[in-house]
């Protein structure tokens, strides 16, 4: 169980995908919900949302950004070797139904969170503008797919490399001005989601977000994923990892995201060093 | 003249040997040394063979304890060990976590007047005896009945039930939602108090036995109970533990470098964050540490702190110092390897620095009023009495409630008003059909023989149930 079928190098190197081989997680996966990977013995459990399942094949797709130890050693998997564990599916299903239009935003690897969802609430039947962006146009993924699973796609790049010059937000105000949403739904960086609620709140319309908070079990016993959504405290593992983007405390989020910044940094090149 | 026989000297309690406070507060490894044979022998010596025992009136499985006592005697460790099987599966782990001054010791009859038998040190010694030096012979098998039984989750009520049905000749597979079995024996109570080879040693006799056991797996995510029955189990054993954490409520609780105890413990002992950045799984160090509670759990989070480097580690308690819930012989250890203790305080808010990592705990005294509900005097505050303790870690570690993932996805299900599964106390039994339950999930966080008591219970029930119907 849990052999890499699939890898394949995105976004200049810096992301990397695996489908992998997961039967019992495929069949019971929905858009949305989470898996935990541990690599080997000495791993981490990383918690990634599926950026697709194939419950005929019997597997998992998995898109992810190299930013530390645990993120590196997934990227040196290769095609046949295997995650020790892999644990789900986790987590609240998004809720997909039939509105009207609905926007779907998505920054960096969140792309890739998003395309599920995005194709879901095609099929349903809404009307489905997707805005997605990168820093530039060698960093930005899953174009093709975003294309085909959306009525409208927008592409957006920070430094003008590529689509229109600027953020998603920018597209974002535009298609609120013209056209009535529904609903947005956006994933991505937490300063992203932050400034996407605080245009979409402007305007009245609902957003859901997806959170990343620093997990441990996944299954809601440690608590180690808190986040404070309307003034209370919820489990992102269990209660999210959607939540409306309004109530969720994002500063507080980017500051927990800090938590292990060090030792982070003291393993990340103790990897690379070895 | 002729000379008086000298009078038999009273043998006195034999004390266990233990690395020295000083050192083991800052290592993983066991704390007592363990008996000799010598020292275990003698101890074993000091039994009055009672004629009826009160001592196995205290042991919630009544294990035949003068009788095991006895073989030590006799130094046939071997036979005492097996004694100890017929009542108790996992006498390595009940020798070094039970209660036992509230238990066997506690009724002890040589307690009245002195110092009780060191029961527990006895059946520590003779379960590591049978692990280190016996012969690995396994009990002997029922042949197959052909019926399937789903034990969800791997806590001692899980193994309990697997290995009392496995050989009763029924096939048993362990769904555990981990990567690694052994509840809270492997991801809650520390190396230094029960060594991790020790439980596994425990999961491996019973997959020789053949016990399948499916990690990763999510009981009500992964694979739901009713789809266990479609897959052709014929009874599920229900034993996932108390698993959701108990949180002050206070201002500030989510500030960096504020735990709960699972959180905290886990990362330290399932995940081995000890051995950072050997381990990939980090945990922050901290110096100053205030620990929440006094049961066990917090005792268990105030020695892995102090383990860890912290320079000072302060256990904070609403009550006092007699209504502290853990076993005593970890208040005296907590005690030797430098813990503090703040009785009679509570907290009242968390207090951070501009990047949200905690800073202080405010504080306040309380003094005993009149007794509440469990008997017990409740804390009253004291008005103006607050202050502040220094810290930049700290450990919540004040209960815990059950964890609603499994019951909300089982409707049919009946649950109490604080999310635990109702089920029949004699037999384990649900109100849903072939469905039974036991451990924590039942009782809310209680006791590792107490989980195993209610897995003997329900596995003599599943096993009349797969004979002759529900
Ligand atoms: C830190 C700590 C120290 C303790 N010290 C002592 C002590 O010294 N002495 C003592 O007697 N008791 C002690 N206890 C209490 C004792 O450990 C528990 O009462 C006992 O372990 C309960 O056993 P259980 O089998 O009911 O559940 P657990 O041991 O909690 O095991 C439950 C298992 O089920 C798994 N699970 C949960 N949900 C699912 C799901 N949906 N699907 C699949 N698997 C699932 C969990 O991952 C876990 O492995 C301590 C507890 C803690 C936390
Ligand atoms: S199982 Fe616990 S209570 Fe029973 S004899 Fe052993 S130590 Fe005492
Ligand atoms: S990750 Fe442990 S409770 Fe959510």
């Amino acid at each position: 169980m849990f052999e890499i079928l699939e890898r394949q190098d995105m976004a200049d190197g810096t992301v990397v995908l695996n489908e992998i081989s997961a039967p019992l997680i495929a069949e019971k996966a929905e858009p949305g919900q989470f898996v935990i990977l541990k690599a080997n013995e000495t791993g981490e459990r990383i918690p990634l949302t599926m950026a697709d399942t194939d419950p005929n094949k019997g597997t998992i797709t998995i898109i992810y950004q190299i930013v530390g130890k645990s993120t590196a050693l997934f990227k040196s998997l290769q095609v046949g070797e295997r995650f020790q564990d892999v644990i789900g599916p986790l987590g609240e299903p998004t809720h997909i139904e039939k509105l009207g239009t609905v926007v779907c935003v998505g920054g960096g690897t969140g792309v890739a969170v998003l395309h599920p969802i995005t194709r879901g609430m095609k099929e349903i039947g809404n009307h489905v503008i997707a805005i997605i962006g990168a820093r530039n146009k060698d960093l930005l993924i899953l174009e093709d797919k975003m294309k085909a699973a959306s009525n409208e796609l927008h592409v957006c790049t920070d430094d003008g490399s590529y689509g229109h010059h600027g953020f998603v937000t920018d597209v974002l105000k535009d298609v609120l001005e013209e056209e009535d949403v529904k609903l947005v739904v956006a994933i991505g960086p937490v300063p992203m989601m932050k400034f996407v609620c605080s245009v979409t709140e402007k305007y009245k319309v609902k957003t859901f977000v997806s959170l990343n908070p620093i997990m441990v079990d996944g299954t809601g016993m440690c608590g180690c994923c808190r986040v404070s959504v309307g003034g209370k405290t919820r489990f992102a593992c269990i209660d999210g990892p959607e939540f409306d983007g309004h109530e969720v405390d994002f500063d507080e989020l980017m500051q927990r995201l800090q938590a292990y910044k060090e030792q982070e940094s003291v393993a990340y090149e103790k990897f690379l060093h070895e | 003249m002729t000379e008086k026989p000298p009078k038999k000297e009273k043998i006195p309690r034999q004390p266990m040997p233990e690395q020295d406070s000083q050192i083991r507060k800052r290592n993983f490894e066991e704390v007592p040394l363990g008996y000799t044979k010598e020292l275990a022998v003698k101890e074993a010596e000091r039994c009055l063979q009672c004629k009826k025992p009160s001592c196995m009136e205290g042991c919630p499985v009544s294990i035949d304890i003068p009788g095991f006592i006895k073989s030590i005697k006799k130094g046939d460790f071997a036979k005492a060990v097996r004694k100890i099987w017929e009542r108790n599966a996992l006498p390595a782990v009940c020798g070094r976590v039970c209660p036992q001054e509230i238990q066997c010791e506690g009724k002890c009859i040589l307690g009245k007047k002195g110092d009780p038998v060191a029961i527990g040190n006895l059946e520590k010694f003779v379960a590591d005896m049978e692990r280190e030096h016996g012969n690995g012979e396994l009990p002997p098998k029922s042949d197959p009945t052909g019926k399937r039984v789903a034990v969800v989750g791997s806590g001692p009520s899980g193994l309990t039930v697997a290995g009392d049905l496995i050989l009763k000749g029924h096939e048993v597979t362990i769904f555990e939602a981990f990567h690694k079995p052994g509840g809270v024996l492997v991801y809650g109570i520390p190396e230094f108090r029960l060594p991790k080879e020790i439980v596994y040693s425990e999961v491996n006799t019973l997959e020789k036995l053949g016990v399948k056991v499916e990690c990763n797996t999510v009981v009500g995510k992964t694979v739901s109970l009713d789809e266990l029955f479609e897959q052709g189990y014929d009874a599920i054993y229900v034993g996932v533990g108390a698993g959701l954490p108990r949180f002050l409520d206070i201002p500030g609780e989510n500030l960096i470098g504020i735990y709960s105890a699972n959180e905290y413990l886990t990362r330290a002992n399932l995940m081995k964050a000890y051995l950072f950045p050997e381990y990939d799984t980090p945990l922050a160090r901290g110096k100053d540490v205030v620990v929440f509670g006094a049961g066990n759990v917090a005792m268990d989070s105030a020695r892995t702190a102090m383990r860890l480097g912290a320079d000072r580690v302060r256990i904070v308690y609403r009550r006092s110092r007699d209504e502290m819930p853990a076993r005593s012989a970890e208040i005296h250890h907590a005690e030797e390897e430098g813990i503090e203790f703040f009785l009679l305080t509570a907290p009242t808010r968390f207090l951070g620095d501009k990047n949200a990592r905690l800073t202080d705990v405010e504080c306040l005294r309380m003094k005993l009023g009149e007794p509440d509900e469990s008997g017990r005097r409740r804390p009253i505050p004291i008005e103006g009495s607050e202050f502040k303790l220094e810290c930049d870690l700290a450990v919540i570690a004040v209960g815990a409630g059950a964890n609603p993932l499994l019951t909300k996805s089982t409707e049919d299900l009946k649950i109490n008003k604080w999310g635990y599964i109702v089920a029949d106390p004699e037999t384990g039994k649900t109100i849903k059909k072939g469905v039974w339950a036991g451990g924590d999930i039942v009782t809310g966080q209680a006791t590792v023989i107490l989980a195993m008591g209610a897995g003997r219970k329900a596995s003599d029930s599943i096993h009349q149930y797969l004979a002759w119907g529900w």
